[in-house]
Parts: C-alpha cells; sequence; structure tokens
C-alpha cells in the first residue's frame, strides 16, 4: 500500500515536472524569436491586418484602441454614442458661432474610430470640406503615391520610401489629393493610421510619412527657435544645410517615437485656400505659431483667418490639437520622455518585451506610464496629475467667460452702430484671445503636456479679452 | 518475511515512478540552466529575460566595474542569510515568470532594499558613516513601505542599473 502511495506521488510530480519543464521551452523559445514572418510586406501593403499576421501581439493592441474608455476631462465615454462637448459646454457653441465647430464637436475616442467619426460629423457632411483631412484621419502614404504617379510622378509603387521619385510621388499626390472634395479624396483611403505610417514595412524601423511633417519639420530646423528636447535638429543646424532636415535620416529613434505622434497631433492649417501646412517656421510656441499666421497671406491675397465669427465679424483662428508643440513646452519633453514612453509604454508578454499598441491615456495604465520612472504609489501620481488638469480647467473656465463676455459686447456695441473701422483694434483682441483659449482648450492633455506653459496661455486669453472688453467700452 | 506479489509489484511501480521523477527533474534542471544560479555570473540573472532590462542598465552604470548583481543583491559575511536570500528570491522569481502573475513595474521588496542598502554601505562606509550614523533606512520615501526606493539609491538611482530613460 506504502509503495502505491509513492508511486503515484512520484507520478504525479513527474507530470508536474514535465509541465514546467514545458514552460521552461516555451519562455525559452519566446525570447528566441520575437517575430514569425508568416508575410511578405512591402510599400503597398496598407490593411494592418497583414502586418497584424506577421505581428499579432502589437495588432491586437491596435485594434484595442476601439475600445470606449473615458478618463476625467476626455474620453468620449462607454456609452456608445461620443459624447458633445457642445451640449458638455455651451459657451463653446457662441466662441465657434459662424464655424463649423458651433455644429458638431464631440469628446475624441480611440484610433480606431478616426476614419469614422471624420466621414460622419457634421462639419464634414453638412460643409463642404477638402480632402486634405485624410492627412490626418486615415492611413494615406499608399493612397497619396498612387495619386502622385496618377498626376505624373515617375517611377512606381515598389520603391523604397526614401528614394527621390516616392517621395516626388508622395508629395505630388499628397497636394493633388489635398484639393479634391472630401467625399472623393476618402474614396481613396480604407483605413484609420495604420501600422505603414510609422513603420518600415522591411525592418519595422520607426519612420514618418505624412507630408504636412516632413515639410514643417524642416520648416522648424531651419527656423532659430531652441528645441533641445529635438537633439537632432540642433546638430543638423551645425551642419552644411546642403540637403533639407530629414527625420527619416537625421532624428534618433527616441526622437521618432514622438515624431511618429507628431506627423497628426499638431497644429496645421487644412482649410480649402492653400496646401495643408504646418505652422513650424518661427518655433513650436503658441505666439510663435500665431505670428507665422499673421505674417501669412493666402494665395487670393487676403489676410490668413480660419473663420469670420458669426455674431462679431472677428477673423479668427481655431487651434487644431497642438499636442505636439504643447508637450515641446513641457518638463517631460526636456527631459527626453517621449510621447511612446507613456502612451504606448513597454509590456511584457511572457518572456517578450513591446511597446504597447493600445494607445490610449497613461492615466489608464499608470503602472507602466509612469511608475517605471515616478516611484510613487499610483494613488498619489493620480493625484497630482488631477490637481494639475483641475487647476487649469479652472483657469479655462474663467478664460471661456470672458470671451463669451467679449463676444457680447461687441455685438451690443455693433447694435449701437459700431462700424467694422471703428472695431478693428477690438478684432484683433478677440482673435489673440480666441486664439490662446483654444490653443489649451483644443490640445488634449487638460494642461498635464506642460503645466505652466498652459497657465500662461490661458493667463493671456484672459487678459486679451478683458483688454477687447475695455476696448469696446472706450469707443464710446 | 516472504514478500507478497503485490508488494512485489506496487514497489516497481514505485521505483519507475521515482526514477521518471528523478530524470525529468534532472533533464528540467539542466534545461533551465540550473546549474547557472550557483554561479557568481549576472548573465544568469538574464536567463529569464524580464531582467534584461536590468542587466542592460547595469551594463551602462557606474558600478559595472566592480559589482556583480550578487555584490549588491545579496548579503554578504553571513553564509546562512545570503542562502536564504538567494533561495527566497529564487522562489518568488521562477513563480512569477513560470505563472505571469507579477505586478508591474517589478519592484524591490522592503527586505531587499535592506540588503541593498547594507551593500552601499559595505563598501562606502568609509566615506559616508557620518551622513549614515543614524540610519539611512529609517526614513523611507513611503510611510506604507510601497514604495521601493530608501536610503542611498533613494538619490543615487542610476549608480546601478544606469541612467533612467
Amino acid at each position: 500500500m506504502y509503495m502505491v502511495v509513492v508511486a503515484l506521488l512520484a507520478a504525479g510530480g513527474t507530470v508536474l515536472m514535465m509541465m514546467l519543464n514545458a514552460n521552461v521551452a516555451t519562455r525559452k523559445a519566446e525570447a528566441l524569436q520575437t517575430s514569425f514572418k508568416l508575410v511578405d510586406l512591402d510599400e503597398r501593403t496598407v490593411d494592418p491586418a497583414q502586418w497584424g499576421k506577421n505581428f499579432p501581439r502589437q495588432y491586437d493592441g491596435y485594434l484595442r484602441t476601439a475600445e470606449p474608455y473615458s478618463t476625467k476631462y476626455g474620453g468620449a465615454g462607454s456609452d456608445g454614442m461620443p459624447k458633445s462637448r457642445l451640449e458638455e459646454d455651451p459657451r463653446l457653441v457662441t466662441i465657434f458661432d459662424g464655424y463649423a465647430f458651433a455644429l458638431d464637436f464631440n469628446q475624441r475616442q480611440g484610433h480606431a474610430h478616426m476614419l469614422d467619426d471624420q466621414r460622419t460629423t457634421r462639419r464634414v457632411t453638412e460643409r463642404p470640406q477638402t480632402g486634405a483631412c485624410v492627412h490626418c484621419h486615415a492611413s494615406n502614404t499608399v493612397a497619396y503615391r498612387e495619386a502622385g504617379l496618377a498626376h505624373g510622378a515617375p517611377g512606381t509603387l515598389a520603391d523604397p520610401f526614401a528614394s527621390a521619385t516616392a517621395q516626388a510621388q508622395l508629395m505630388t499626390g499628397f497636394e493633388a489629393v489635398g484639393k479634391l472634395p472630401y467625399a472623393e479624396a476618402s474614396q481613396l483611403v480604407a483605413h484609420p493610421v495604420a501600422c505603414i505610417d510609422c513603420h518600415d514595412p522591411q525592418n519595422m524601423a520607426l519612420r514618418v510619412t505624412k507630408p504636412g511633417f516632413l515639410r514643417g519639420i524642416d520648416a522648424l530646423a531651419r527656423s532659430d527657435e531652441p528645441v533641445p528636447h529635438l537633439p537632432s535638429l540642433g546638430k543638423w543646424r551645425q551642419g552644411d544645410r546642403a540637403r533639407p532636415y530629414d527625420a527619416n535620416l537625421d532624428a534618433s529613434r527616441q526622437e521618432l517615437r514622438s515624431m511618429v505622434c507628431g506627423q497628426c497631433h499638431v497644429e496645421y492649417y487644412c482649410g480649402p485656400k492653400t496646401t495643408l501646412f504646418f505652422p513650424w517656421s518661427k518655433g513650436l510656441k503658441m505666439e510663435q505659431i500665431e505670428a507665422s499666421y499673421d505674417a501669412m497671406e493666402f494665395p487670393d491675397g487676403q489676410r490668413f483667418t480660419d473663420w469670420q465669427h458669426g455674431r462679431t465679424g472677428a477673423q479668427l483662428l481655431k487651434a487644431q490639437h497642438p499636442e505636439f508643440e504643447m508637450w515641446s513646452q513641457g518638463i517631460h519633453a526636456r527631459s527626453g520622455v517621449s510621447c511612446a514612453d507613456c502612451h504606448m509604454p513597454y509590456k511584457r508578454e511572457g518572456a517578450i518585451k513591446i511597446s504597447d499598441h493600445h494607445v490610449r491615456s497613461p492615466l489608464l495604465n499608470v503602472a507602466r506610464a509612469c511608475q517605471t520612472c515616478h516611484r510613487f504609489p499610483e494613488t498619489e501620481l493620480l493625484e497630482r496629475v488631477a490637481v494639475i488638469q483641475d487647476r487649469t480647467k479652472a483657469l479655462m473656465d474663467r478664460a471661456e467667460d470672458a470671451l463669451v463676455a467679449l463676444i457680447g459686447d461687441v455685438e451690443q456695441a455693433k447694435k449701437g452702430g459700431a462700424d467694422d473701422a471703428r472695431l478693428a483694434p477690438v478684432f484683433a483682441l478677440h482673435r489673440k484671445a480666441q486664439w490662446r483659449v483654444d490653443f489649451v482648450n483644443a490640445e488634449n492633455s487638460m494642461g498635464f503636456h506642460a503645466p505652466q506653459e498652459a497657465a500662461r496661455i490661458l493667463g493671456e486669453a484672459i487678459d486679451y479679452a478683458r483688454q477687447g472688453q475695455l476696448a469696446v467700452r472706450d469707443l464710446k | 518475511m516472504p514478500v507478497r506479489p503485490s508488494s512485489r509489484r506496487a514497489a516497481f511501480a514505485a521505483s519507475i515512478a521515482i526514477g521518471a521523477f528523478a530524470g525529468s527533474g534532472g533533464y528540467t534542471f539542466v534545461a533551465a540552466e540550473g546549474t547557472s544560479y550557483f554561479s557568481d555570473d549576472p548573465a544568469a540573472c538574464v536567463n529569464c529575460h524580464i531582467m534584461r532590462d536590468q542587466y542592460d542598465g547595469w551594463a551602462h552604470a557606474s558600478h559595472h566595474a566592480v559589482t556583480t548583481c550578487n555584490d549588491c543583491h545579496l548579503p554578504h559575511g553571513d553564509l546562512v542569510h545570503a542562502l536564504f536570500v538567494k533561495a527566497s528570491n529564487g522562489y518568488y522569481h521562477s513563480k512569477g515568470f513560470t505563472f505571469q502573475d507579477f505586478a508591474e513595474p517589478i519592484r524591490i521588496k522592503p527586505g531587499n532594499a535592506k540588503v541593498l542598502e547594507a551593500n552601499c554601505r559595505r563598501c562606502h562606509a568609509d566615506a559616508t558613516e557620518e551622513i549614515t550614523a543614524h540610519g539611512t533606512l529609517g526614513v523611507p520615501t513611503d510611510p506604507t513601505q510601497q514604495a521601493d526606493l530608501y536610503g542611498c539609491v533613494f538619490c543615487h538611482q542610476d549608480v546601478g542599473h544606469g541612467p533612467h530613460r
């Protein structure tokens, strides 16, 4: 009897030992080869599902950007329909009067929704928009190159992305697609941002492919603005400048971990009057961007402006989502922390380490996003962020109130007979205040990317709006 | 006393099973490079691949030339204590890596932090004993002892595992 028990125990132990052996073998295999090439990828492979066959772990994360989420100040929530920011904050209807943003303006959702959201927003369905919009809401590398070839650019689609012919195709197509009506341009693209937009299909190296960024970062490199957080621009400036700054040749991998995001999460002009561009020729700060807009005219000779306000008649600027610019003014950028370090932090799956392609708010992933550097408890870190964001929101509320009050005063003055010529100084102040409020409001971090910079901008916004009210009062 | 045939069969089965256990155990031990854990070679610590960041960081850190993992992470001078710390860490690491049930980011436990601190002072006592006369571990950064950096490495964070990214 005793021997039977020993035999059974030894047999059970052997089973467990074999399981352990299998587990050790699995971990070793994981470390030996981190990817298996099942399909050939090249410059024509747009569909992320094809890339996902070779890189299933990254692709799983990418697909999860479709999941609904919300944080205190961001995310569309989990109720199915995106939350309307106009219902949340009716002041925005007044602030954007006469502009498409007064029609429809929703909280952001994950990357997976970017193309559908753009195709269905009333800003696009009820107002004519151009094909420039697909620059950032779709995977367009191949679409641009195909359009470029159709418009007479040299070479074939198989040319390496860095080749002169491929670059000519890209830029020709970019110009051509931007001139199409949105509905036509939208037919040329099928996917939201995809693997090929940020990765070389041959070796998965990071790269930038969006024409607006390629031109914008070159313009920034040619400016005198110090950019210590992007050291490769400094190195290029010290060289002979014989060729344009090329992020794909000059930038470090760590810089590219921010630049790939900066292809879209930036301020840009994408309206109908001229080709889409990033306004970085004087630097990345709010007032430098404003100065480059103020210094330019549209090709038709008119003053650069995004829209004319419906109630005051002032010619105003709308900020897009200047995350790259705001991050550039913050402590994290200066410390060498890239976008991906917090929004796509490294994670382990078994023995494999990958960057999390479920791009999302770091607040939903504090352990990996923050605690690798900040060795404090999660609750404390979340409280620190909440303090920054609550303070920014409180200041932004005051700034919006001031702007709405200015708009009301101008309306009254116009009813009282003030003409546009006399109101010109007030319009200038309205333009400045609007630009500043929106630079923080449109930026997706509620001040966190650069807390002091956000507060500085909002302080100026309040001041210009109130100065505008004083100027209206002094008209009499 | 005559042995009953059924007992002889059980004994035979037991010896086969014990042999299978010993054989598979020995094989697994060798396959998992079990002997490497008795060495002082830092490469043993990346057998499980999870410590790759720490290992790579150490290669870039100021202590690379003078210390190995064991110099800082095992107690010195008390062989029993050293073996206990090694066995206990070995157990928790194997369990974590096998079942993948550990929390990220990886944090040093308070007991190991004390071992680490003692090792800083073991070498640097001459220069630091007046600074540390009242102890450095007495004021943890987090009273709940959930934060992992105490004492010397609270400030000298990058001496062991290199600069922070």
